[in-house]
């Protein structure tokens, strides 16, 4: 054991004295917020500083009104077509919105010109509202009093609760269920290639450079390959503590930066919950708040680090043997289909299956099986799994860890000392075959 | 007494025989010379004493016991080809190698530092180990390989890729490490380097033992009964049958015994000239190990 940690220590402190792992774990967290901050930025110099934007309304009906917004304003005129499209070219006016005469039951030959391609938002902007002004035209001359339907319009919003056995009632919100689920799932999948890949290179080098075979005189390989494994594992879970840290403060800066600018009230909502309790306005975000309190993070943490830790485990034990099956990083690549294919399957039933429909079937093979589990299980956590689950997946996870390093172990034993020679599947079989 | 030996050592990849029946003894404070061929099974046996790979069967004793992985300790190896991790200090590494090999933390220090200043090279301690030229590169994995103080040490290919200063340092070394009383392996193709240090040697030639021994002793019972003749002819016709070589004042030849004492071949030769020298021609290892091969495959 002693020489064990011997191995953990170097591997972990080798990697972590770098210059490079400084600059990866000081930056990468930057560019998140930095993304986040020249989007806000963007956003915010476009509806503030930009020119009124002014189109040109003919319309032969006499009938619409377009609403004008910060960024566009509606100029109604009976200029003709031509005329029209001369102050687009000209840069009069933004746009030119043709409305000829038209049928009710089937408008059609309604134009837009513009000297751009018109955002979708803004058509769909356009379209919704000729839209409603034509249904209520139609009901109008039905004999329907536009107040009336009016007075109907009712908005809408479910809340849902979620009851668990001990008779509790928790608030849930599935965006943000579906954000947590989405967030660690990916984040597990990253973690598991970038180390994984850290631990084969480790083991190509010591093979090529045949530092094993005075390594494995002293200390045997299974507890080599281990020590490897564990040590760059610690590596990571390094990085992603400092990464957890650093995001959370620059984005709290970023946020409060931003924050400063938005408008007063809503900004006081945000500072204060009771303020949003009593108020009550505006009942989605009260929502996400509330539920977002509701959440228990210990528990999807726990879960989190226990995936994170086990499915790092179970594949890292597959990249050592894929490295000690291997003589140069680029031979590396005919075996890599066995870890890409399930953990791709695991990725993308996150997204098809699992965020999607939480508790269907195929969402419970996918987050039991050990090989898809602590990606796809991730996708589940935040809505709350049933115990059984849970414990059918953490200990199937444990056993496919344990067969993993097993059958890795066989193959990286021989594997490093294996020089020069082609290696294939059937040669694999053949060294897990041996005593 | 013998500090390693080994009996019915076999071992097999798939159908390819590495080692058949193999028979060694190694005697304690010897310098012992296992040569062959590439490929003959010399880094299967060396893995096999340090404990890399097992045997399929037969028995190694380590100082009359059972070979285990606690004699890991008195044990060094020096592989063929050397490894380093390029990115590692030489410090953090011999430390770490010293460590693996069950050294206390203050003790690898100590070691470490009295090595970097045996081998003058204590201002490199801080240095990586791609910032080193391959010599100095070397000396730090000689260094790795000493660093326990074991009783027995293993050196494969030894001077392969060191230029002939740093040869004659390790060559040195190894002397001084021999004159301690550690037993020597030294694993090898090329023969001159184990004239010059060993005295015991094993040869190993596809799988099997073909000789082994004192190296005296075998260069005794090989010897081809031949001894170089020089001499200053007298004016008469000297025998056909000898193939002469003419120098200026003198004639020189190689004579065979077939059997003749000594003595009366010498006698015989007296009254041919002057005899400058008669000297017995000892064979060189290498030509008994070409001789053996050869023997070998004909048989």
């Amino acid at each position: 054991m002693g020489k064990v940690w011997l191995v953990i220590k170097r591997e972990y402190l080798s990697r972590v004295q770098k210059k490079s792992f400084l600059l990866a774990t000081l930056l990468t967290p930057l560019i998140f917020p930095a993304i986040m901050g020249i989007f806000l930025w963007i956003a915010l110099d476009e509806s503030q500083g930009s020119a009124l934007r002014i189109i040109e309304v003919v319309d032969e009906n006499n009938m619409f009104f377009i609403e004008s917004s910060e960024q566009y304003a509606f100029s109604y005129s009976d200029t003709d077509l031509e005329e029209g499209k001369n102050l687009v070219r000209s840069g009069e006016r933004f746009g030119f919105l043709y409305i000829p005469k038209i049928e009710l039951s089937n408008p059609k030959g309604i134009i837009y010109y513009g000297d751009r391609n018109p955002s979708m938002s803004f058509i769909s902007h356009l379209e919704s509202n000729l839209k409603r002004r034509i249904e209520e035209q139609r009901l109008f001359e039905s004999g329907i009093d536009p107040e009336v339907i009016a007075a109907y319009r009712t908005r809408i919003s479910i809340q849902s609760i979620t009851l668990d056995n001990s008779g509790e009632e928790k608030f849930s919100d599935a965006t943000v269920n579906y954000a947590i689920g989405f967030f660690t799932g990916i984040l597990i999948y990253i973690f598991i290639f970038v180390y994984g890949n850290q631990i084969m290179h480790g083991v190509i080098e010591e093979k090529s450079s045949r530092i094993v075979e005075i390594l494995v005189s002293s200390i045997k390989p299974f507890q080599l390959m281990m020590g490897k494994i564990i040590g760059i594992g610690a590596v990571g879970l390094t990085q992603f503590l400092i990464w957890i840290v650093l995001i959370s403060s620059i984005s709290i800066l970023v946020m409060g930066y931003f924050g400063m600018q938005m408008p007063q009230q809503q900004a006081m909502e945000l500072a204060n919950p009771e303020l949003l309790n009593s108020i009550n306005e505006t009942p989605e975000l009260f929502n996400i708040l509330k539920v977002i309190k509701e959440i228990n993070f210990v528990k999807i943490a726990l879960t989190f680090i226990f995936y994170f830790i086990g499915g790092y485990l179970l594949y890292g034990a597959f990249f050592a043997a894929i490295g000690a099956a291997v003589d140069a990083p680029s031979e590396a690549q005919q075996f890599m289909l066995p870890i890409t294919i399930p953990l791709l399957i695991a990725y993308m039933g996150l997204f098809v299956f699992v965020l999607n429909d939480p508790s269907s079937n195929v969402s419970f093979w996918l987050s039991v099986v050990p090989f898809t589990s602590p990606i796809a299980m991730m996708g589940r956590a935040s809505y709350g799994i049933p115990f059984w689950d849970l414990a059918l997946s953490m200990s199937l996870l444990i056993f496919g860890f344990l067969f993993s390093t097993w059958i890795a172990g066989k193959i990286y034993r021989i594997g490093i000392l294996v020089h020069g020679t082609k290696v294939n599947y059937k040669t694999l079989w053949k060294w897990i075959k041996t005593e | 007494m013998e500090i390693l030996k080994i009996t019915g050592l076999n071992k097999a990849f798939g159908r390819n025989h590495a080692l058949t029946d193999i028979d060694l003894s190694v005697p304690k404070g010897a310098v012992y010379g296992l040569l062959g061929p590439n490929g003959a099974g010399k880094t299967t046996l060396i893995r096999i004493i340090n404990q890399i790979i097992d045997a399929d069967s037969g028995s190694i004793f380590f100082k009359n016991e059972l070979l285990e992985p606690k004699h890991i300790s008195k044990i060094g190896y020096l592989p063929e080809e050397r490894g380093l991790y390029k990115k590692m200090k030489v410090w953090d590494q011999l430390i770490y190698f010293a460590r693996l090999k069950g050294l206390s933390a203050s003790d690898a220090t100590k070691k470490v530092d009295f090595w970097l200043d045996k081998m003058n090279i204590n201002s490199w301690k801080e240095k990586r180990i791609d910032d080193l030229s391959k010599g100095m590169a070397q000396k730090v994995q000689f260094i790795s390989a000493v660093i326990h103080e074991p009783e027995f040490l293993i050196l494969d290919e030894p001077f392969s890729g060191f230029d002939p200063v740093n040869a004659e340092i390790i060559k040195n070394e190894i002397l001084e490490l021999q004159m301690k009383g550690i037993t020597l392996m030294l694993s090898t193709h090329r023969m001159e380097s184990v004239e010059l240090l060993c005295d015991h040697v094993a040869m190993i030639n596809r799988s099997n033992k073909i000789l082994d021994g004192k190296l005296s002793d075998i260069k005794q019972q090989f010897r081809p009964h031949e001894y170089k003749v020089k001499l200053k002819p007298f004016s008469g016709e000297l025998p056909s049958e000898w193939n002469i070589e003419e120098h200026a004042e003198s004639v020189s030849f190689s004579i065979k015994l077939n059997g003749t004492p000594v003595n009366k071949v010498l006698t015989d030769l007296m009254s041919f000239g002057e005899i400058v020298s008669f000297t017995e021609r000892i064979p060189s290892i290498e030509e008994l190990f070409i001789q053996q091969v050869k023997h070998e495959s004909h048989g």
